[in-house]
């Protein structure tokens, strides 16, 4: 019996490393936001803190979706 | 030539039937948390999700060449033995979704077509070290994995967002939850329509419609695809509340881990070409982000009795397919339309009972159990 034992790990550790990057990356960028919408001082800073790691998360997503589909490669 | 034709479409028939049934079990895996939060409502997310089901069965065909070529020999099954194996998987579902369990749709169906074809071809048409490696090997990883990048992802999650304000953290991961668990959607539709055109596909090469080594053809991909999506759309409300609110209280931040820890498991699976069960890596997801969040609470009541419906998904269904496959065995064409009429029954005995406490897009969140006025109808699915 063979059982692709590095696939297994790689499917392991790349789910759980792009999985904590993800959703840590989308919390400061929900943290951006939360700064822009308490309105003071922050407020444009917070905002660019948000679109940056929003858009860090879009990449991902735009990744993932690449890898899915074998027309694109 | 004409009754195998014939039973070739009662295959195929069958085997999108099957679809439809991992449809609207399975809605829950990608939207139960977004429902449950209300980062979407009801009806809107079953259909969100059905439309990317369709989508993601069009995207990716790694899997479905796994299954025909990969469990049982090709070789030594029968049409009457998918049709057998089919019936056990379509039942279970049934049952497990009466009792509000998220059991595994791609177990049930690996263990029909066990189960039929050991009956049907003996033991030599099972390849058991492939069943181990490529069924119950990431069937036990998976749900783990996920479990524990949902968990340490929680846990990040809450700790850095402690000293926000809370309505923009809960409005912000609600909208990213409407991004995730759409991922999962379409995660969902590359991994498990597959599986139905794997098994199309095993048919039309046992029949000789299709080459040896032959992938789905386009028209089994689209109603492969357009079956699970209906499926989804229906929405299997009660195994969206056990998944959305009766394993764990679920927040947006949770909600929004959950679903990232699954799409990431089933799409870097798919890509390596690991058939695991999608319902399985949503679960444990869903109970490692409820244990991510300090004093959340987790049932363990329910997690155990969705465990147990795990262990034995892939055995009941595979008795239930070798109990159908020996009567098409000696019954030949009438064995297949007593088994076709007694498996519609009993769906139909099974619709009825749900109708006693049924679970809709408007009481889905009201409550956190699945509960049955009358157990009776259970034991026929059972017993069957």
């Amino acid at each position: 019996m063979h059982v692709d034992w590095s696939a297994l790990g790689k499917v392991a550790a790349v789910s759980l490393g792009v999985t904590v990057a993800v959703v840590v990356v989308f919390t400061f960028g929900v943290l951006g936001l939360s700064r822009a919408e308490a309105g003071n001082s922050g407020s444009a800073a917070g905002r660019s803190q948000a679109a940056l790691c929003f858009l860090a998360c879009a990449a991902v997503v735009a990744y993932g979706i690449y890898l899915i589909v074998p027309q694109f490669h | 030539m004409d009754h195998i034709t014939f039973l070739v479409a009662v295959v195929i028939v069958t085997a999108l039937a099957f679809d439809f049934t991992n449809g609207f079990h399975d809605t829950a895996n990608a939207m139960a948390t977004s429902i449950a939060t209300g980062a979407l409502k009801p009806r809107t997310a079953v259909l969100v999700s059905g439309i990317l089901n369709i989508v993601g069965a069009f995207l990716s065909t790694e899997v479905a060449r796994t299954i025909s070529g990969g469990i049982v020999d090709d070789t030594l099954v029968s049409p009457a033995m998918i049709f057998a194996g089919l019936v056990g998987a379509i039942l279970w579902n049934l049952v497990t979704w009466l009792a509000g369990l998220p059991s595994s749709s791609s177990h049930a169906l690996f263990g029909g077509l066990i189960g039929a074809v050991w009956v049907g071809a003996g033991s030599d048409g099972v390849h058991f070290d492939k069943v181990v490696e490529k069924v119950l090997i990431p069937a036990v990883a998976s749900p783990v994995v996920a479990g524990v990048a949902a968990l340490v992802a929680t846990y990040l999650a809450y700790k850095l967002s402690a000293r926000a304000r809370q309505d923009s953290v809960t409005k912000g991961f609600r909208i990213g939850q409407i991004a995730s668990a759409s991922l999962v959607s379409l995660a969902h539709g590359t991994n498990d329509a597959q599986k139905t055109m794997g098994v199309v596909t095993l048919t039309l090469i046992s029949a000789g419609a299709l080459h040896h080594d032959a992938g789905p053809p386009v028209w089994v991909i689209g109603s492969a695809g357009v079956a699970i999506g209906l499926g989804t759309y229906l929405g299997g409300w009660r195994i969206i509340r056990t998944m959305g609110k009766g394993l764990a209280e679920i927040q947006s931040p949770q909600g929004f881990a959950a679903e990232t820890a699954s799409t990431t498991v089933i799409l870097t699976s798919a890509h390596l070409g690991f058939a695991l069960s999608t319902t399985q890596v949503a679960s444990g997801s869903i109970l490692g982000a409820g244990l991510g969040r300090r004093l959340a609470e987790v049932r363990w009541g329910v997690a155990g009795r969705m465990v147990l419906a795990w262990l034995i998904t892939l055995p009941a269904a595979a008795l239930v397919g070798g109990l159908a496959a020996s009567v098409v065995k000696h019954g030949g064409n009438v064995g297949t339309a007593v088994i076709a009429l007694v498996a519609l029954a009993i769906a139909a005995v099974i619709v009825a009972a749900s109708r006693r406490n049924p679970v809709r897009a408007d009481n889905v969140n009201d409550h956190h159990e699945v509960t049955l006025s009358n157990p009776a109808p259970t034991n026929v699915g059972t017993a069957a």
